[in-house]
């Protein structure tokens, strides 16, 4: 392990990216069985939610048997196949579109830290300046893929705010890693109830952070639209207007919560995690039209984001990852600030401490359930009207679909939709149910 | 000669008073740090003397010495040096402003000509003329489809206006006498307009393209900031980001300087083409 050699030793090799091996060859060794194992854990994660159960099942059959059980329900040999093809790159020079925030970090840490590169392509990243300008972009065909909205891909392939292009979400960027920032002012204010009046912030209207918000403060029986007011604010704009007093909070990215306790302007109210542990934030999203032209730069492109939440997901690589990706050329921001993020340790402005290791979270799966989720909360909200063909729309989009369909061709029993209960508030949401679900709540505007 | 000397005393008597206010405004504040926990301190990055508000003086010199020792650096495509930020902007600026004055001087020459295209062009130019440049910006992204190009079109159609007017309302009034004479003389149209009209046209056109080049290096910073990627206006989007207000002032001294630079290209130029009546 070259992170424990003595680094004046003459003899010692420190030519890993990670620091964790020994050479280059063994470094990139193991990415390819990390990416693998990611696959795959997220396959048994969604199987068995709990532990306990996983164990059981494992000890009842072996490991073997189940990793071939498991095998014959779900193509992982065709997922691997799909992350290891290497056909040659129809392009090498990519760009992709960013906006400074750690949400990105997979796809921006692959630069500093070389994933692109193994993968033979020469990637520049963009940081732009707002979600607007980024689905623009996207659409002009300015950038070859981009980070993205969970919900953005869905959004624009529908034609909802924009005209429609048909997006595919490679994968998740991360999950978790936003919060709810309220002015220091307000740290009597913890019950929502109190927030009549407000004025909130949210980066995009077709983003997490605004149906949450929208969620958190309906279930508290104030109606969004007319108790208090949401205003779409670049991410980075938020911690400046917070401190001119030009908004009561916001639900932001990370690391503008952050930012906000360490330049003493705001408190953490709570994470996001706290209302839906496990949501979705940021997608890694491409034009389908530029799947189809470039299949082999795609599968490459896919590999290395993958490869990269893969190294993000173990907590004990977060901090080499913040200091990869703090320079101006990326996020420019403070490393403490960048460190509290992703350790989940931190300073929630308030005077205490609070460790909260999954603050943050990168699991690349773009699960159906997830979609549907988020195209229920638009139609809740008024964003896509008419009946909404949830299913189509998201296996159009998430590409995880594209796998399922494979494996009804092949003829092999699809397991459901993401096995692990999506529960928002408490509420457990049924993906087969979208229209019961968007009815059941009191607060909508449809 | 005595009445420079005092100008200039004067002038640096205020500076002082501007800096001395600054350093007034920018002392550190006492924290509560020490009734804090230590490790609650630690991750506020209290333990550590951080910029937090108005920089100081000190602070603000090592910005400007840090940015102006090396100005063409390169650490990637989101990070480069001032100088190369500045020769972005300046190059969106030329190309804007050199396509707007290919387009207003022959346009603004017939409209000064003739009297019947004034009218027929003129509601146009009436009510596209106060449009605030940066709301084109939208309307230029969709149907342009490249942000590059998208911002020196904003350049371009604010540009465009004062050059139109001042070269219409220059060419309108050049002296009856001197195209009678042109005429007497036998000359043609196109030997009038560069013998005659161009020259005594010529300050007041100046003076549009100078009032034009002072709106288009304010829009650039503006435009920038929108589209990002670039160019001064987007270092100063990209430290707003990082809240670094020392960097901020930087480019704002920055921006203020070069558009002064080249107000002063343009007075030069504008008196190199007035002649004395």
């Amino acid at each position: 392990m070259s992170l424990f050699d003595n680094p004046y030793d003459s003899e010692s090799r420190l030519s890993c990216a990670c620091g964790r091996h020994a050479s280059k060859a063994a470094h990139e060794a193991d990415a390819e069985v990390l990416s693998n194992q990611a696959l795959e854990t997220a396959v048994l994660k969604a199987l068995f939610p709990r532990d306990g159960e996983r164990r059981k099942f494992l000890r009842a059959v072996g490991a073997n048997a189940a990793m071939g059980a498991i095998a014959s329900l779900f193509p992982l040999g065709a997922l691997q196949a799909m992350a290891q093809e290497k056909g040659k790159l129809e392009k090498k020079d990519v760009k992709i579109g960013f906006i400074p925030i750690t949400c990105a970090t997979p796809l921006i840490m692959s630069l500093p830290l070389g994933f692109y590169e193994k993968q033979g392509l020469n990637v520049s990243l963009v940081k732009t300046a707002g979600w607007a300008l980024i689905r623009d972009k996207v659409q002009n065909k300015e950038y070859d893929a981009s980070h993205l909205l969970a919900p953005m891909p869905l959004a624009m392939s529908m034609g909802a705010g924009s005209n429609a292009v048909p997006m595919n979400v490679a994968t998740i960027q991360n999950s978790n890693g936003q919060a709810i920032t309220l002015a220091l002012k307000h740290k009597d204010k913890r019950d929502p109830k109190q927030w009549k009046g407000f004025k909130f912030a949210v980066p995009f209207e077709y983003s997490m952070h605004n149906f949450l918000l929208r969620y958190y403060v309906a279930e508290a029986g104030l109606d969004p639209d007319k108790d208090i007011q949401i205003r779409v604010v670049p991410p980075p704009e938020m911690v400046a207007n917070l401190r001119a007093d030009n908004l009561d909070g916001y639900l932001g990215p990370d690391p503008f919560n952050q930012r906000a306790v360490y330049d003493n302007i705001g408190f953490i109210h709570i994470l996001t995690k706290e209302i839906w542990d496990g949501h979705p934030c940021c997608s890694f999203g491409v034009r389908t039209e530029w799947v189809k032209e470039n299949p082999n730069t795609f599968a490459a492109m896919y590999r290395a984001v993958l490869n990269a939440a893969a190294m993000a997901a173990g907590p004990e690589n977060r901090a080499t990852i913040a200091n990869a990706i703090a320079p101006a050329n990326y996020l420019n921001q403070p490393v403490p600030v960048l460190e509290q993020v992703l350790t989940g340790k931190y300073a929630d402005g308030l005077g205490g401490v609070k460790n909260v290791p999954n603050r943050i979270e990168f699991d690349p799966v773009p699960w159906n359930a997830l979609g549907v989720w988020i195209l229920t909360q638009m139609k809740r909200w008024g964003y896509i009207k008419g009946d909404v063909n949830y299913k189509s729309i998201v296996e159009q989009v998430y590409l995880m679909t594209d796998a399922k369909k494979r494996m009804k061709e092949e003829g092999i029993a699809a397991p459901a939709d993401m096995p692990k209960k999506i529960i928002v508030m408490g509420k457990v949401f049924d993906a087969s149910k979208p229209d019961a679900y968007v009815a059941s709540f009191a607060i909508k505007k449809a | 000669m005595r009445e420079r000397a005092k100008s200039w005393v004067l002038s640096l008597l205020l500076l002082a008073a501007i800096l001395f206010a600054w350093h007034l405004a920018s002392l550190p504040k006492a924290g509560p740090t020490a009734a804090m926990d230590p490790e609650y301190a630690k991750l506020m990055g209290l333990d550590k003397p951080k910029s937090d508000g108005m920089p100081s003086l000190a602070t603000m010199g090592t910005t400007i010495w840090k940015h102006v020792s090396n100005p063409f650096y390169d650490a990637g495509s989101n990070d480069k040096g001032i100088g190369i930020q500045l020769g972005y902007s300046l190059g969106r600026v030329a190309l804007g402003f050199f396509l707007a004055a290919l387009v207003a001087v022959p346009l603004g020459f017939a409209i000064g000509l003739s009297p019947l295209v004034h009218r027929a062009l003129n509601p146009f130019i009436q009510v596209l003329k106060p449009i605030s440049p940066l709301a084109w910006m939208p309307l230029a992204l969709y149907t342009i489809k490249d942000s590059a190009t998208s911002s020196i079109f904003v350049i371009f159609i604010c540009s465009v206006w004062p050059m139109l007017i001042n070269t219409a309302h220059g060419v309108a009034s050049v002296r009856r006498e001197w195209l009678n004479v042109a005429r007497t003389l036998e000359a043609g149209t196109f030997r009038t307009c560069f013998e005659v009209i161009l020259p005594a046209a010529a300050p007041v056109i100046l003076t549009g393209a100078r009032i034009s080049m002072g709106i288009a290096w304010l829009v650039i910073v503006a435009a920038e900031m929108l589209v990002g990627n670039l160019g001064v206006g987007y270092f100063v989007w990209n430290e707003w980001n990082n809240l670094s207000l020392a960097n901020v002032i930087f480019a704002i001294l920055v921006i203020g300087v070069v558009g002064m630079i080249l107000d002063l290209l343009f007075g030069a130029l504008q008196k190199a083409v007035t002649y004395v009546e």
